[in-house]
């Protein structure tokens, strides 16, 4: 009886992680001294080039060759991300979602997860509308 | 006959690796050059990776062999990822075995990343004792089990429960990782058996080149291994069990394959004197989404 009480606690903590998620409730974990980390390649037309390279290899697959999102996973040209700070992007893709189903890219040096976010960056400075 | 057996198994398997680099999508993964130790990396959700190492060596006093292992590898979520091996072994002036299939799984308990990342590491073994592909040493090992036939080898078969606690974490573009082994024989009496792992490497450059290419030096990573037994619950320590220590190579290819080389040198007596390794691997991203598209 205790061990079904458990599990259905485990369940339902599960599903408010998931849901909190879902609405982009991550930006809000990220740590005051991560947020105000500055990109070092920022405004850099070389960096964000090869993030763009790493981007197709490692992330379209699951975001969309160009960015706009595939089933649940988000568009990352989004508003969300335009108005994310540097930190807090290099942040989630250091740590990632793991229970959500977003990988941890800590695999990648962190050079390389910084030239993904001047790309990311690139790709949202030209957008005016933006997907959500 | 047994060699030309073995050609014709390796003709189907690069036939069938070539069949999944046509259907498979172009996948970039940073793989470890390590072949024993485990790094805090799994694989990504609902990617496979299908990898062959194998190992050559000719020691002393004994027949030279090659052991190949195939692996396929599932992100099955992002704190979980489960692998099979299936392994044999081709002996000269001996015969060639298949010698068994492992089952394991890897979960990441933590959510976030840390300076040191633990991962829980639970396998399940079928394996007989003409096994030679050192994917770990544990117990007491000795070199002198590869002077006897494989006959005789083959007729013992251990299923085995193993667990491991990896310790890894990342800095300065290193990397650092640290196995700890802990197997028990679950179809004989025999006591507990340990084993290590020590592992540390680095990419040739930490900054992406801002064009595709396959030499670059990104995709080039370096490092060493440094394995062995530790004995058993009732005899604890580094002697009268083998070691070994060597250099480790990979390029991570832009087309999704991996190579990995490295020769690991016998540290002790009861170490063979060098094992020469090499594997292939390729990632197949999102291998459940390719089925779906031929609903």
């Amino acid at each position: 009886m205790k061990c079904r009480f458990c599990l259905l606690l485990a369940f339902l903590a599960t599903f408010f992680c998931a849901a909190m998620a879902a609405d982009g409730a991550w930006l809000k974990k990220v740590p005051d001294g991560d947020r105000a980390r500055t990109n070092p390649y920022a405004n850099d037309a070389d960096a964000a080039a090869a993030g763009g390279i790493l981007f197709h290899n490692n992330c379209a697959h699951c975001h969309g060759q160009h960015a706009e999102g595939k089933g649940s996973r988000p568009a990352l040209k989004s508003d969300r991300i335009r108005n994310a700070t540097d930190g807090q992007i290099a942040w989630i893709l250091r740590n990632g979602e793991p229970f959500k189903g977003m990988p941890r890219w800590s695999s990648l040096p962190e050079a390389q997860r910084w030239q993904i976010v001047a790309y990311l960056r690139s790709l949202n400075a030209d957008t005016s509308g933006g997907l959500q | 006959m047994q060699f030309a057996h073995s050609a014709k198994t390796m003709r189907l398997g690069v036939l069938l690796i070539g069949l999944l680099t046509a259907m498979g999508g172009l996948a970039l993964a940073q793989e470890k050059p390590y072949f024993v130790t485990y790094s805090h990396d799994l694989e990504e959700p609902g990617n496979l990776e299908i990898e062959t190492q194998a190992i050559a060596a000719s020691p002393d006093n004994a027949n030279a062999f090659f052991a190949p292992t195939v692996e396929f590898e599932y992100g099955a979520t992002a704190w979980w990822t489960a692998e099979v091996y299936l392994q044999g072994q081709s002996t000269s002036n001996d015969s060639t075995v298949f010698t068994g299939f492992r089952f394991e799984n890897r979960f990441r308990p933590l959510p976030r990343e840390y300076w040191i990342n633990p991962v829980i590491y639970v396998e399940y073994e079928n394996v007989n004792d003409a096994d030679k592909s050192f994917l770990e040493v544990t117990g007491h090992d000795s070199a002198t089990t590869l002077q006897v036939p494989n006959a005789i080898l083959r007729t013992e078969t251990e299923r085995t429960i193993e667990g491991k606690l990896i310790l890894s974490g990342n800095g300065k573009g290193f990397n650092f990782s640290g196995n700890m082994i802990a197997e028990k024989a679950v179809n004989e009496a025999e006591s507990w058996e340990f084993g290590y792992a020590l592992a540390a490497s680095r990419p040739l450059a930490l900054k992406a080149a801002s064009h595709a290419c396959t030499f670059c030096r990104q995709n080039f990573s370096a490092g060493g291994e440094l394995f062995g037994g530790l004995g058993t619950r009732y005899s604890f320590g580094l002697k009268q069990t083998s070691q070994y220590a060597g250099p480790v190579i990979a390029l991570n290819a832009p087309n999704g394959f991996t190579y990995r080389f490295g020769p690991e040198f016998g540290l002790n007596d009861n170490s063979a004197g060098v094992l020469w390794r090499f594997g292939v691997s390729y990632e197949i991203q999102q291998f459940a989404g390719w089925f779906r598209r031929f609903k």
